[in-house]
Order: structure tokens, then sequence, then C-alpha cells
């Protein structure tokens, strides 16, 4: 954690209601789904540039905001060490998260304030992040990326229904706040994973809990209270989505989505890229996942009265495409 | 220092890195320890089917099974913990229970990292539960092993707490460069893995406990994570094949411990078993996640006895309960002690090549080891 001077209860929730992420989600939850058609050129990697501007456009309106530094603001405060929570297991590929997406959010983080020092990019494992592109010593030297093996796990674990885990101290210790960075694919076991699976990359054993395709156990993970407490905004990773085989990368499942999505509520983003990936298994000529007997039924559980980590009801999500 | 602290820290000398430890694991090479598996089936698009245990785990490439210590790399599946010892203790055979085998000797016990169920009272999780990366942990080869076993004097060596299935390339490689030494092997397993492989098994080692954790499929999903029926179908081979088995029951306070329960489970030991295979009701210990539940009260353990015996078992033990009556092996004839126990402890042996000594009754075992 890092140290700072001591804060009063009233400045604390006074610096806390500026920010993004505390506390439950009232009335509706917006989701954006930020696209760029120009994102790159037919077989091309995706143009930095655009990439940034395409998460400016979609954080901003995530946050009715003018400017991308001020809608920044409202996620991170200056002296916080932000995580980015990459999710690199299919490792270098469409399939894991881009580096260039996440060198995009480090230089907005650090316009609003967030020293290079104090942004870590963590997975679970330090090969993975190596494989994916994150290597210790790249972003300027300055950037971390470690993975759990490196940083360990705590000692006592963290228990909730059905998941009892020991969670990275990259995720208790090290810092104040995450990003949550995950990929739109489809999952060979749970359905799909984006943003509430992506945290299975933070306990020590994700191996226990494909049981039942994920369910209760995605939804019970990430009420573990240091994942829960310290996700401030996930940004899906779109730009290359994949409708079957995943969560390996499988190019002949994956298409172009040149996209973005943003949220606070994990489950209303969830339910946004499960329906996504299944228009484009419908387009394909492929079952839905429910015949399959992996429909991510975790993401209603998610959203039920013992977790209500956020909401799965279309009525509910005020979705904003841009 | 209570029993997760003593597994941390109690190992032989020569073993000095063995034991739990997470922090920072040192990113040490799986390279040593990766051989292929021997039970798997290859799938389209690099996937593999585990055909180990009953879970068959359909498996990614770069990804695990639910062991954790299993991994498909590009179409190929394997074992990360061939010969990657976590804990290595010389235990008293009656530690693991075995009552009716070697009595008063010692078994060089080993294990590695992982788990093919998810039992809510695991004593042993830091090391079951974890994948093998994130426990520290020695090579010691077949070879290797079968040499600390004879320079620890123990006449045999123990697969156990974690659970060998999921090392079983290691453990059967291990009996058998055992077994050509004159080194016996013994198992102690959840019994949850498949026929082909149990087959194979018993082809090389000595006697088996299998931990039958209840009685009902809905205790072995909802604690244990596993299924029961594997596990009754596996005690029936181990017989048939003349296996040495014998049995633990954990009996865990409001989760298994009705008379109905007790009575379930001798009715069915007796009718596919038969009357002479063991049984040890062992007192709970809240560990894990369950440590909302209080230990096992005695009365409930010697209840469960009462109705074991009453069902026709020759031979029920308490187990955790030192110094209890009922860690000895008495004669189902004369009634007499046969087999004299204090805790971990042999106090006295009146057998005769396997027979009582009071009145020549036989008693089931293998007592020479």
């Amino acid at each position: 954690m890092s140290q700072g001077p001591p804060v009063s209860r009233r400045g604390m929730l006074k610096a806390c209601a500026g920010l993004a992420g505390f506390g439950p989600v009232e009335g509706k939850s917006r989701v954006v789904v930020a696209r760029d058609a120009a994102l790159r050129a037919p077989g091309a990697a995706p143009d930095s540039r655009r990439v940034l501007s395409l998460l400016d456009h979609a954080v901003q309106a995530f946050f009715d905001s003018d400017s991308p530094v001020e809608a920044w603001k409202r996620v991170v405060r200056p002296g916080e060490v932000v995580g980015l929570k990459v999710n690199c297991l299919a490792g270098r590929g469409t399939a894991s998260t881009s580096v260039r997406l996440v060198e995009a959010v480090c230089e907005r983080l650090q316009q609003a304030g967030v020293s290079p020092r104090q942004i870590v990019i963590w997975d679970r494992l330090s090969s993975d992040l190596e494989s994916g592109g994150f290597r210790a010593g790249s972003f300027g030297g300055r950037i971390r990326c470690i993975g759990n093996d490196e940083a360990g796990y705590e000692d006592e674990l963290s228990v909730f229904g059905s998941a009892g885990s020991l969670i990275s101290r990259s995720l208790t210790r090290t810092c104040d706040a995450v990003i949550s960075l995950p990929v739109l694919k489809d999952h060979g076991i749970a359905g799909v994973t984006m943003a509430l699976k992506n945290f299975f990359g933070a306990i020590h054993n994700p191996n226990k809990y494909h049981g039942n395709a994920g369910d209760p156990y995605v939804a019970d993970v990430y009420m573990l209270p240091p994942i829960r407490q310290k996700v401030r905004l996930t940004i899906c990773d779109a730009i290359t989505a994949q409708y079957d085989g995943g969560p390996s990368y499988m190019p002949q499942w994956s298409w172009p989505f040149n996209g973005l999505i943003v949220a606070r509520d994990p489950v209303a983003l969830d339910y946004t890229g499960w329906q996504i990936i299944e228009r484009k298994r419908a387009e394909k000529g492929l079952p839905p996942l429910r015949a399959l007997k992996r429909e991510p039924v975790w993401i209603t559980t998610a959203a039920d009265a013992r977790h209500r980590l956020g909401t799965d009801d279309p009525k509910r999500i005020d979705r904003v495409e841009v | 220092m209570d029993r997760r602290q003593f597994l941390q820290t109690a190992t032989l000398p020569p073993l000095a890195v063995c034991g739990a430890g997470r922090g920072a694991a040192a990113a040490e090479s799986d390279a040593p320890f990766t051989v292929e598996a021997r039970y798997y089936e290859k799938l389209p698009n690099q996937k593999t089917k585990c055909k180990l245990c009953p879970r068959e785990c359909v498996i990614d490439d770069h990804e695990r099974g639910y062991c954790g210590v299993r991994e498909n790399r590009g179409g190929i599946y394997y074992t990360l913990v061939h010969s990657r010892i976590c804990a290595a203790h010389a235990d008293p055979v009656e530690k693991k229970p075995f009552f009716h085998f070697a009595p008063g000797t010692l078994a060089f016990s080993v294990a590695t990292a992982g788990c093919n169920v998810n039992c809510r009272m695991c004593q042993n999780w830091d090391i079951s539960q974890v994948r093998p990366e994130q426990v520290r942990a020695t090579r010691i080869s077949p070879r290797d092993l079968v040499q600390l076993a004879r320079q620890y004097s123990c006449p045999s060596i123990a697969y156990t707490y974690s659970e060998p299935v999921v090392f079983y390339e290691y453990m059967v490689d291990a009996a058998r460069a055992a077994r050509a030494a004159g080194v016996k092997n013994i198992v102690v397993t959840g019994g949850f893995i498949q026929q082909d492989p149990l087959r194979e098994l018993c082809g090389c080692v000595d006697a088996v406990k299998v931990d039958l954790k209840g009685i009902t499929e809905k205790f072995y999903k909802e604690v244990v994570n596993g299924e029961l029926k594997p596990v009754l179908d596996a005690l029936v081979t181990l017989r048939k094949q003349g296996m040495w088995t014998e049995i633990v029951y954990l009996v865990i306070p409001t989760l298994n411990d009705t008379d109905q329960e007790f009575r379930q489970l001798a009715r069915w030991m007796k009718s596919e078993l038969g009357p002479d295979v063991p049984l040890h009701f062992s007192r709970f210990h809240p560990e894990y996640l369950l440590k909302n539940l209080p230990v096992t009260p005695l009365r409930t353990l010697e209840r469960a006895k009462a109705a074991a015996d009453a069902e026709g078992l020759h031979y029920v033990y308490l187990g955790n309960v030192p110094g209890h009556p009922a860690e000895s092996t008495y004669c189902p004839r004369c009634r007499r002690a046969v087999v004299e126990r204090a805790g971990l402890m042999v106090k006295a042996v009146h057998l005769r090549k396997g027979r009582c000594q009071y009145c020549g009754q036989a008693i089931p075992g293998k007592w020479e080891g």
C-alpha cells in the first residue's frame, strides 16, 4: 500500500465522492461500447494514436466529460498506486490484453497525476505477462510488470460462499486501486470471460472454480473483499474479440470488433459483452452457449441479492454507443 | 505448534527445502518435473481430456486441470509434479492410519502439491490446494526415494498428505523401484480415480487406505466437490484385486454424523467389501473452510462405532482420540486385544502368524508388511 499523510474521515469521504467505483451502483448502470472502424488497416496491428483516441472517446462518454484527463481524475488520485489487471493467459496474440491499449491507459493515468512508478501491470504469472508483451523494463523501465508468482500471495484465505482463496499481494498490498483490462472472448467452460472472470488471475487456485460452468464461483471470487473494494473501472479490450474456442487464441474464431467496453458495473459489462458474443455466434451459425451447457449463469448470480455486484437486467443498463 | 505449522517446518534433514511456503515463490523451472501424463486423450483444436480421475477435465492449450498439477502444452498433457516433493517425513504407519499393516513400523511419507477434489475440511490444504509452483519443493527421483526410505529405516513408502492420484506417474514409477528393492508401498487416497489407472496401480502397491468422506452424493457434491459413486467403485475394485484396504470416515458435526449415515456406510461395506475391512471413525478438527464447526464430540464417535459394530463389521476404530480403547485391535472371536495401541504407539502385539495368540482366530491384514 502506498504511504501518504493521514487523511481525516471528512477528507476521505470528500475525496471518495469524486471517484468512480465506490459503493453500489444507483439507478442505471452505464456501459459504453466505443468502436472505431478505422482502428487499423486490414491485416495490420491497431494504430496507437487511434487506440488512445478510442480510449478517450469511451472514458469521456462514460463520465460525460469534455476532457479525458478530467475523466481519469474521477477514477484515480495522485499518489495512489494503480494496478492494471491485464489478461495474458493466451500469450502474445489478440486473445490477450493489447499492449497498445495498456500504453494508452498508462499515458492518461500519468496525465491524471499518477507517476509511472505508481503504476503496476500485473497478472497471474510473470511468464504470461512476458509472452503478452509486458516485460519488466518495458514502458520506459519505470512501470512495473509483475506476476503473482513473483509478488506472492497472502498467507490467510479470503472466503466468500464457495470461494476460499489466497489473494495476490499485488492486489492486497501494492495497489490502492485497480483498473481491470480483460478481453472480450468466449470461454470453453465458463461461457465467456470478461470483467468478473478476469479476477481468477488474482487468486492462487482458479482451477478449482470451473465446475458447473463457473457458477457461482465467478461471482463468489469477485466478492472477495480485496477484489470487490479496489476495482475502480473496467475497460474491456474488444479490439479483436473471440466468439468460440476460448480462452486460448483461435484466429479462426476471432473477429475485429475494433472496440472497447467501459463500465464500473462488472455485471452489466459482462452481460453486454455476452450478448455481443451470442450475436456473433448466431451470425456464424453457431449454437447459443446455453445449448452447449456453458451459458454464463454466473452473471445472473453476480446480480442476485447475495452478491449485488451489479445488474444483468437490460432495462437497468444504460448502453451508450460511441 | 499446530498441525499446519508442523507440516511446514518438520522436514527431514536431507529435505531442507520441503514444506509449504508461499510468499514470493521461487520461479523455478518446471522442466525437471514435467513428464507426459499416462492417462489422457487428445481432442481437436489442441485440447486434451484427462482420463486419470472421474472428473475428466477437458483442457485447452496452456490450461490446467482441476488438480492444478497437469497442464496442456500444445495438445500434449503433462504432469508437472513428477519427483517434485513438497513434504517428506518418516511417520508411523498408524498415522496414515493403517492398523492391519506392519504395526509399529515407519513409512517414509511423501507428497507433491495438488488434489483432484477440494474438501472444505482439508487438513493439508496448504499443499493440496495449491499449484506446484506455489509451494517449496525439492526433486527426489524414484531411486532417491527408495534410498531415503532405507536411510530412515522405513520398510515402506507412503504416498500421502495431499492426493497421490494427482502425482500418479511418480507414484507408479517410485512404487516399481521400491518393490524391486524390497520396500513396500502404501497409498493414502480419496479414491477418486478411474478404473484403468487404479488397476495398474494395484499391480505395484501393497495397501491402500481410502478416505471415504461421506456416504451420500449430496455430501460429496457440497463438501468434497467430487462424486461418491466412483469412490465406491474404486473400493470394490481394490477388494477384487486383492489389495489390503482400510477405510477412514471423518465424522464432521452436522454434516455426516447421523446414525442413518453410519449404518448406511457399515451396511454398504459389509455387503460390498465384507466385514473384515477396517473402518476408522476419525475426529474432525476445524480447518480450512469449515472453521465454523466444532471438534467432533467423543460421544458422536462412540455412537458411530456402536452403529458399525451393530451392523456386523469386525474392526471398527476411533481415530484422533489418543488413549481411547477403540484404538486397539480386538479378536472378533475371544474379544481380547491383539494389537494394543496408545495414540500412534503400538504397545503390544499378541499375534502369531496373523492369528490371535489367545484363541487362534485369523486376524486379516498384512502384519509383516
